[in-house]
């Protein structure tokens, strides 16, 4: 394998692990502003039990995604040096801001937020958990703003040329505010939200299931779902949002979505499907003219397919476009149609008898996490063949001093790693799930730990 | 060209960024030096406190790495793409031990076995080490200049690093947070781990003290372009004696057991160190060993002028933000350690 596909699997796979944590963070950061909120409101023990407990697994949850995103900063110098040359000037800025306007702030306030309990009062501590949580929301604004960029380059010039040309700033607003960042970056949050809140209900229902904290987990519930319900009906709009902006700008990877190859007619929405590039044809179950009417709101109006670009302009890998955009919106539909019920049933008052209901809800937290990596894929995938939509490509984009059994180590050596990563988290994940709400202060006292102690020192 | 106070903006942003590496420097430095003095303790208690100790600021600290990363790539491309693509192997493995690092640290309290804490003690340990070290070993090779083709292109093998100036300017980085690290967590302890720290600071300022006298004398004696400039300017004679000073007050000050004072001053000696560095590389960011017209300089690797500009406002606004709370956390857990249910 060459330098390039090695580099392009690394750099998806370590981002793809990184972007299993981010989206917790932000989401579950928002229930705990809205967990602590009503605490502060209500004064109840119950909501300060709800924040401290899920205080510990955003510990955790962050912890990860910190430890997994250096990688990807660095990784753009070693793997993609030309491409750094290139847009270096143009969204390093956005790099910048994000270091020095989002984690200085979340990282700052993290240590008020973990270890603060007993220092600072509950209203500057309330204050703590708002502003990791904007900060959080912030990281997001400045990676998809750079990332936007690239689907859709906006405010800058090209100076030099061949493997000298690189982007230079013209307008750093029209860079900030580029065709796509807007409805991506609301995009994005909203992904992170039901991430977020889908995780609050999923150990909620665990623990309905199981008889164990009752009043607590169905307050949580309760909250997890309000947070989900809106999101997911919100996710739909702001998704279609987004499709129509990938129309506008980005045609070939709207035609790979759908899987649409006719050069200028009429498009179909394929409710699922098969893409084959040899034969560029698309075989599924599909809703006659339905793309046309996202697009244009009539069903005959002619949408471009793949056949109107070069073949070397096309998505390298279409199926792969389509599946994952497919598998993200049964997510969202999913995810609107469990919520809707769930609301259904709560209003009713039986939500929390319906045992099987609260079993799906143990499940469906992976719902936003596969909807969210399908969508990056789809968005990503979509993107090829080029780095920086239609100006550089990513066979030109690589680091011309770095030799491909290079890259072969790092991939094996952040696979290993990676994977120790993530059997420890979802094991820890599960002791303190298992371990329930219940302060720690016994657990400190415990006669196990003393005596662990002891035999630690004489050892 | 723009300028603002007779500087450029390349050489602005050359500050900016330098301030960046320093901040990270004086604040990891202190947590990453804890981390490699952490196998000295050998209570679980006294390794609980020491951890805690850096617990609520560690991560706020290795954000420094991440602007100044963030600032490189948007002020010198150029010198970004060079510097991380030659050292393509060192980073990688950097990156695991800030990986394991960050993990040892979050992990270690979460079970009760004692082969479980034993095995994040030691991680935590020796992921401290090698950041520091790789940090020299980087720093090292940059001072001596890479072989690069026009393009800024790495040509050697990466094990073209393994040399022994890098080798003493990674032994004394490391020395260095040593020091830095065993000071602030003397501040931070108290009754018999606090005795024990005490010895441990006496020992890593030794370590430090010999670490850079053979460093400046090597580097003095064989790389004499890396002391020419102060050579030709006499009057910045006063940033080494300065310096010396900086350190002799360490040794004093931990005498008289005012660690404080002593921190402050390891402080001093990191940013003088880097000043050193920066004096006697500009306007060079990445020479180059072969042939000094292709060096990266700072102004033939840096960004536009109007980019720069946008970032300097930035840095304007943020940096002062970022003071702000920084100090409000650092005061907030400011006084000796106690552990309570929410610690490591
Ligand atoms: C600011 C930039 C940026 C951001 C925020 C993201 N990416 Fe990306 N991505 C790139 C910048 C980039 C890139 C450096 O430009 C790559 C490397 C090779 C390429 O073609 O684009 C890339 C490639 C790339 C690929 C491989 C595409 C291919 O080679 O066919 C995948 C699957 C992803 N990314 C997935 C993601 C995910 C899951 C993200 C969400 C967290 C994400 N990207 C955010
Ligand atoms: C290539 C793209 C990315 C890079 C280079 C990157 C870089 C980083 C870095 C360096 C950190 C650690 C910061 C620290 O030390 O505190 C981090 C954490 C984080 N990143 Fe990313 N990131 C990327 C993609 C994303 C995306 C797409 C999002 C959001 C939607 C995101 C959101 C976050 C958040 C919220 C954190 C804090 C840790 C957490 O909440 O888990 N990142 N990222
Ligand atoms: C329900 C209907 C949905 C529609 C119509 C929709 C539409 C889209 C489109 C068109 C893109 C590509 C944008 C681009 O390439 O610029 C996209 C990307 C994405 N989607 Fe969705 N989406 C939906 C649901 C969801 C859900 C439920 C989630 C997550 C929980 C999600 C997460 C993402 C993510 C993370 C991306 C990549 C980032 C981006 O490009 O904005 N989507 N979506």
């Amino acid at each position: 394998m060459d330098v390039e596909i090695l580099s392009r699997i690394q750099f998806a796979f370590t981002i793809s692990f990184h972007y299993i944590y981010p989206p917790l963070s932000i989401g579950l950061g928002l229930c705990m502003v809205i967990m602590e909120g009503l605490y502060l409101k209500t004064g109840q023990k119950i909501y300060e039990d709800m924040t401290r407990f899920f205080t510990r697994i955003f510990a955790l949850i962050f912890g990860i995604g910190v430890a997994t995103g250096i990688v990807m900063e660095f990784e753009f110098g070693t793997n993609w040096a030309t491409y750094s040359k290139y847009v270096g000037d143009v969204f390093g800025s956005a790099l910048a801001a994000e270091g020095i306007f989002a984690f200085a702030l979340e990282s700052g306030f993290l240590g008020v937020l973990l270890f603060g309990w007993n220092k600072v009062s509950p209203r500057v501590h309330f204050f703590a958990t708002i502003m990791v949580t904007l900060g959080s929301m912030f990281s997001a604004i400045w990676i998809v703003v750079a990332n936007s960029w690239q689907q859709t380059p906006a405010g800058f010039h090209i100076v030099g040329e061949g493997l000298e040309a690189r982007a230079e700033i013209i307008n750093f607003w029209e860079m900030v505010f580029n065709p796509s960042s807007l409805e991506r970056i609301t995009h994005v949050w909203i992904g992170a939200f039901l991430s977020g809140a889908f995780l609050v209900t999923s150990i909620a229902a665990w623990y309905i299931r199981h008889g164990k904290h009752l009043e607590f987990s169905r307050k949580a519930f309760k909250i997890g779902l309000s947070v989900a319900l809106i999101c997911s009906y919100v996710q739909l709009f702001v998704g279609h949002k987004s499709a129509e902006v990938v129309a506008e700008y980005q045609p070939a990877k709207l035609a790979a979505m759908e899987g649409h190859f006719e050069e200028n007619s009429k498009a179909d929405m394929y409710l699922f499907g098969w893409v084959n590039k040899q034969q560029e044809t698309t075989k599924g179950v599909a809703i006659p003219g339905g793309l046309s009417f996202l697009i244009h709101y009539n069903f005959t109006e002619p949408v471009k397919g793949l056949r109107a670009f070069a073949p070397e302009d096309r998505p390298g890998n279409p199926n792969l476009v389509f599946q994952t955009y497919h598998l993200m919106i049964a997510c969202g539909m999913a995810m609107i149609l469990l919520t809707s019920l769930a609301a259904w049933y709560w209003r009713k008052g039986v939500l929390f008898d319906k045992t099987w209901m609260m079993k799906v809800f143990v499940w469906a937290v992976l719902l936003p996490q596969l909807a969210n990596q399908a969508g990056w894929f789809a968005a990503e995938t979509g993107r090829q063949p080029w780095v920086v939509y239609g100006l550089l490509r990513t066979s030109d984009a690589l680091s011309a001093s770095v030799k491909a059994n290079q890259v072969l180590f790092s991939l094996v050596l952040f696979s290993l790693v990676y994977a120790l990563l993530l059997t420890l988290f979802l094991y820890l994940l599960n002791k303190k799930i298992v371990h329930g709400p219940a302060a720690h202060k016994e657990e400190m006292h415990s006669p196990q730990l003393e005596e662990m102690a002891e035999r630690f020192d004489t050892r | 060209m723009p300028t603002f106070l007779g500087l450029d903006y390349p050489t602005l942003w050359f500050l900016v960024i330098g301030a960046c590496f320093t901040g990270y420097a004086i604040l990891d430095g202190f947590d990453l030096g804890a981390g490699a003095v952490h196998l000295f303790f050998n209570k679980e208690e006294s390794r609980r406190i020491a951890l805690n100790a850096i617990g609520p600021v560690w991560d706020g600290n290795e954000v420094w790495l991440v602007i100044g990363g963030g600032a490189l790539f948007a002020g010198f491309p150029k010198v970004y793409a060079a510097v991380f693509s030659a050292f393509y192997i060192p980073f990688m493995i950097f990156l695991v031990a800030l990986i394991f690092r960050a993990i040892s640290i979050e992990f270690r309290s979460k079970e009760p076995m004692i082969w479980w804490r034993k095995f994040w003690d030691v991680s935590y340990c020796i992921s401290s080490i090698a950041i520091a070290l790789a940090l020299g070993l980087v720093l090292g090779n940059i001072l001596q200049g890479l072989p690069m083709d026009k393009d800024g292109n790495f040509l050697e093998n990466w094990t073209y690093f393994l040399n022994p100036y890098a080798g003493m300017v990674a032994i004394s980085t490391l020395a260095l947070f040593m020091m830095h690290g065993a000071i602030y967590l003397v501040m931070k302890t108290e009754k018999r781990l606090y005795t024990k720290l005490t010895i441990i600071v006496k020992n890593t300022t030794i370590f430090f003290v010999i670490s850079v006298l053979l460093l400046s004398f090597y580097t003095l004696l064989y790389k004499t372009h890396l002391s020419e400039r102060i050579k030709e300017n006499t009057w910045m004679f006063i940033i080494p004696v300065v310096m010396v000073l900086a350190i002799a007050n360490i040794a004093r000050r931990t005498s008289q057991q005012k660690y404080r004072l002593a921190f402050l001053s390891s402080a001093v000696v990191i940013s003088l160190l880097l000043v050193i560095v920066a004096v006697e590389l500009y306007p060079y960011m990445v020479p180059n060993s072969l042939n000094p017209q292709y060096g990266l300089t700072v102004h033939n690797a840096s960004s536009s002028a109007k980019s720069l500009g946008i970032m300097l406002v930035f840095a304007a606004i943020g940096v002062p933000l970022v003071a702000i709370y920084t100090s409000f956390v650092f005061w907030t857990f400011k006084g000796k350690v106690k552990l309570d249910e929410m610690s490591y």
